[in-house]
């Protein structure tokens, strides 16, 4: 085996350090984005190298919390890729429509976002009063974010377009209260919304669910892991129950692509086998 | 027989390219100037709105012999084949050759981000990488042609005189040290050439 660079050796070796101390298990994730997070950390911190680094990180929680939240990458936005949307809409709901009750999990929802735009869909479907949406992620600071339900006012004219091509039916400003900088998403949107703690590196299944969306956190895992959350996800959806994948997300090489069949192909729509 | 410095100069395994504005035409008159089954793979940046499609990748692939297509994550990367990086997902290179995608924050306002692919392409290939810069309408890749030459790698910017944008090629010569500034037309062939005496050799 060609000797590696200190860089790769001291990397490998932090992420084995916080899954010791913390629990949080990166040791499966892409490895580049990865590093480029660390050596981003790295240079705010002052430190001279990593090894230097991970000295602080056994010692010091906050300093543990801060890179945490640097390794969850929370870029999101509501009705993100909106022809998404479209789909669920036009294809997915009026599936849905025939079940009695709901059950939807959303994995990693970052700072809840998408588990908005969901509920709104929801509402206008008229499904909302008989669905369960439980949207989790492994960060506590986000998912403390996203049960506020508050964003930057400077998104709107994005998320009021985005709402629009993904076939929204309402006028988007029926959905949150305006003040100064800060937007806020109506409490009657957050009835059916449960925001949890879930880890899907180390945590297991979460049970009989009609939909599974999780889309863009597939792409940091590395195989093993990937089919790890793909097998996890199978075994959380009830018989014919739609899995949602990030737009460059794709079962075909997976190790379970036969367990589902495709839904909608061109917007990662699954739906697991009876 | 080749001397040590020449052979590891000459030994590439890749090339990454990157550009935003004024990049389409650019890169069409680089790409139809190299071979069907040209010996390295070719790695694309370009800046694109982020809601468009793969038009990009299929235009490109309609103009010259080798196969475009978008890089797809945990794709091998192979010769002879040009990848594209998908709009708004950035396009980084794995220790085993091997793409993978992330919607991080922007770098430099882009997403793709070229200093993103640079910067961990020459993590991998090192001095077995070449860097081009063409043209375009702000400072992203910059950084990472100047990491490509950190690592040994080959630098190549347009020369800004015949760029239809010159703000990229213009910050990327003042940043770094570049092997080569050259008019468009002579990027295609000098490539043909590195990759030739690469097979020679």
């Amino acid at each position: 085996m060609p000797a590696k660079d200190n860089e790769n050796i001291e990397i490998q070796l932090l992420l084995e350090a916080i899954y010791l101390k913390y629990g949080y298990d990166f040791r499966s994730y892409a490895r580049a984005s990865i590093k480029r997070r660390i050596l981003h950390m790295l240079s705010l911190s002052g430190h001279k190298n990593i090894s230097e680094m991970q000295h602080q990180l056994l010692y010091d929680t906050d300093f543990f919390d801060k890179l945490l939240l640097s390794f969850s990458i929370n870029v999101t936005e509501m009705f993100r890729d909106p022809k998404f949307y479209k789909s669920i809409r036009e294809k997915v709901i009026p599936v849905l429509k025939t079940y009695p009750f709901l059950k939807i999990w959303h994995a990693g929802c970052s700072t809840g976002e998408e588990a908005y735009s969901l509920a709104i869909l929801l509402k206008e479907e008229g499904l909302h009063e008989k669905s369960q949406i439980y949207a989790t992620d492994f960060n506590e600071v986000v998912l403390k974010k996203a049960k506020e339900g508050i964003f930057s006012v400077d998104r709107i004219k994005e998320y009021t377009s985005n709402y629009q091509k993904a076939g929204g039916k309402e006028s988007f400003a029926d959905y949150y209260t305006a003040r100064y900088e800060l937007a806020k998403i109506d409490n009657s949107l957050k009835k059916n919304i449960v925001f949890a703690d879930h880890n899907l590196t180390t945590d297991s299944v979460f049970g009989e669910m009609n939909m599974i969306m999780c889309r863009n956190v597939l792409i940091y895992f590395n195989k093993e892991l990937q089919d790890r959350a793909i097998n996890l996800f199978h075994n959380s959806l009830a018989h014919f129950g739609f899995l949602c994948l990030g737009s460059k997300e794709d079962l075909r090489f997976s190790a379970h692509k036969d367990d589902f069949e495709e839904f909608v192909a061109k917007e990662r729509i699954y739906r697991k086998r009876g | 027989m080749k001397s040590r410095t020449d052979k590891s100069i000459l030994n590439f395994e890749a090339v990454v390219i990157g550009t935003s504005a004024g990049g389409m035409n650019a890169l069409q008159v680089i790409l139809k100037s190299l071979p069907r089954y040209f010996a390295l793979p070719v790695i694309i940046v370009q800046h694109l709105h982020p809601n468009s499609d793969d038009y990009s990748a299929r235009i490109l692939n309609d103009s010259c012999k080798m196969i475009v297509k978008q890089a797809n994550e945990k794709e091998k990367i192979g010769p002879g084949v040009v990848y594209t990086a998908p709009p708004n997902y950035h396009l980084l290179v794995e220790e085993n050759k091997t793409f993978s995608l992330s919607i991080a924050e922007r770098e430099k306002y882009a997403r793709p981000s070229i200093n993103v692919l640079f910067e961990t392409a020459a993590d991998v290939y090192g001095a077995k990488l070449i860097g081009i810069i063409l043209t375009g309408a702000n400072n992203d890749g910059s950084e990472g042609l100047k990491r490509i030459k950190e690592k040994g790698g080959l630098t190549i910017v347009q020369d800004p005189e015949t760029a239809e944008v010159d703000s990229m090629p213009r910050d990327a010569i003042a940043a770094t040290k570049v092997d080569y500034i050259l008019p468009l037309e002579q990027i295609g062939p000098i490539l043909r050439k590195m990759s030739q005496k690469q097979e020679d050799g």
